[in-house]
């Protein structure tokens, strides 16, 4: 019966945060289209995600364009297939590993640092000061957040896509021995508009849905200092789990 | 004037009012008194419309504000000033642009007419000078300053204070007292005071209420209220805890 009650319990508390994380979505889409448009808020935030993130998205860019280049020149030669070494860093990077770890590493950076500040916001009354001034909290913190993050997402993501090929240029060229024409003609020849479209659909919905749960997350942070650390961990944790999970959706059924 | 009638709020299981009875009338300074946890916070957030009573009204200007929302509420809410406990001022923006908020947000005024108000209220507070210092530059009694500069920036009929003085140092909160009772003078509002301080708060209050156990329990002026019969009230002003029926605190 306690077993019962439990899962029950689990359930409810399950479905409570689905209606309100939706609910905050819906006030997020309605802000976005209301006037006044706080293009400022926007791009300060835009300002925001790139400065926390940039160097870090380099450094994983280069490093995973590197070890892509040095396994699949291990697992081509296999095959005598080395020729192909540039469409497959290429196409790794631009349909899956780029979107997906660069938003991760945006969440760690960025993500976290929006839900802290928002969540400190909310501990010391200045988001209720902002709605006794009847700026609507939603419109002026969260919704500059979202947009900068569909801008934000798509330009770090192609950064890491171009660093990340040369990163394996670097290896597959100047380690490996192959040669500079075939590492990049290959690459014209096989990675077409459609697969950059993939990448560019995954890191915009990337955008969305890590803002979205990083924003909510500071929103609704309580209890102090501990609440606002509780909010920033599991906006971190929601956001991986989810930008995996997602990703997995989108190129099993969507793209 | 503002009218609280038969105001319930519940959290949980936990009862906070239960059923408060207050007006608060034009032009004067009410500060209400009690033990902390009692409510007072709470009842202030529902005059603000930042909580819905479970059950009761508030009348601001005839207009019962626990029914409105959007764009009414917020009409309400630009008559409002609040002074949060700690000053609610936005971190990253310096003095003067925390003190302009208001204007920016909410008017069309230029930035000519924006930034003489803002001098103006500064200067009012006592604060000349620091405009592009950040609040972490300041002092615990400059922040509540600056906080108070922002609440009255837009000329606000009505002003709430929640805790103004915690944390400060007796001379600190005398001065702060003062600044509440001087722009009061100036500027016109109607102030509401949430506050611990005893014997302090009487002496810039108009009239006093104390909330006890989600309940108003006494009104009057300072005076009647220090000569209070009622024994909750006596032992709250000479910070004593309260003797149970079986003689236990």
């Amino acid at each position: 019966m306690q077993l019962l009650q439990l899962i029950g319990k689990y359930f409810l508390g399950l479905l409570s945060f689905l209606g309100r994380i939706f609910i905050f979505l819906l006030q997020i889409i309605y802000h976005i289209f209301t006037p006044p448009f706080k293009f400022r808020n926007f791009l300060r935030q835009v300002r925001f995600f790139g400065n926390k993130s940039l160097i870090v998205v380099i450094f994983t860019g280069a490093f995973s364009g590197m070890v892509l280049a040095l396994q699949g020149f291990y697992a081509l030669n296999k095959f005598g297939a080395e020729a192909l070494l540039g469409p497959v860093v290429a196409l790794s990077l631009i349909r899956e590993l780029g979107p997906v770890l660069c938003a991760l590493m945006v969440t760690g950076r960025a993500g976290s640092a929006v839900t802290a500040e928002i969540g400190i916001m909310r501990i010391t009354e200045q988001i209720d000061a902002l709605t006794v001034m009847a700026v609507n909290p939603i419109k002026y913190i969260v919704v500059p957040n979202i947009l900068a993050g569909i801008v934000a997402f798509p330009l770090l993501t192609a950064i890491f896509d171009l660093i990340g090929i040369y990163g394996g240029y670097l290896i597959s060229v100047h380690v490996l021995g192959l040669s500079e024409g075939t590492y990049f003609s290959q690459m014209e020849l096989y990675v077409d508009m459609e697969d950059i479209r993939v990448g560019l659909y995954k890191s915009l919905s990337f955008g969305v849905l890590v803002t979205w749960i990083c924003t909510f997350m500071g929103y609704h942070a309580t209890y102090g200092a501990r609440g606002v650390s509780r909010a920033t961990t599991n906006a971190v944790v929601l956001s991986s789990v989810v930008i995996l999970v997602w990703d997995y959706m989108l190129g099993a059924f969507l793209l | 004037m503002i009218e609280i009638k038969e105001l319930y709020k519940a959290f949980g299981k936990q009862q906070v009012l239960k059923g408060v009875n207050l007006k608060i009338l034009e032009g004067e300074i009410m500060a209400i008194i009690g033990r902390s946890g009692g409510g007072k916070s709470v009842l202030l957030k529902h005059i603000v419309g930042l909580l819905k009573p479970d059950r009761g009204s508030i009348f601001i200007k005839g207009e019962d504000i626990t029914n409105l929302k959007g764009s009414r509420l917020d009409k309400i809410r630009s008559e409002i000033g609040v002074v949060f406990q700690g000053g609610a001022l936005f971190d990253s923006l310096t003095v003067y642009d925390n003190v302009a908020f208001p204007l920016v947000e909410k008017t069309k005024l230029s930035k000519k007419e924006i930034h003489e108000k803002v001098l103006k209220a500064l200067s009012d507070v006592g604060l000349e000078g620091m405009e592009y210092k950040y609040p972490a530059e300041l002092s615990g009694g400059m922040r509540k300053r600056v906080a108070l500069a922002r609440a009255l920036i837009s000329n606000p009929k009505f002003v709430l204070f929640d805790e103004p003085t915690t944390g400060l140092d007796p001379i600190l909160v005398r001065s702060i007292h003062r600044l509440i009772r001087d722009t009061q003078k100036m500027y016109g509002f109607t102030g509401l005071i949430i506050s611990h301080e005893i014997p302090e708060i009487f002496e810039i209050s108009d009239r006093v209420a104390m909330l006890h156990d989600g309940r108003i329990i006494e009104v009057g002026t300072p005076e009647d209220i220090q000569k209070s019969e009622n024994i909750i009230v006596k032992n709250f002003i000479m910070g004593m805890e309260e003797i149970n029926e079986k003689g236990k605190s």
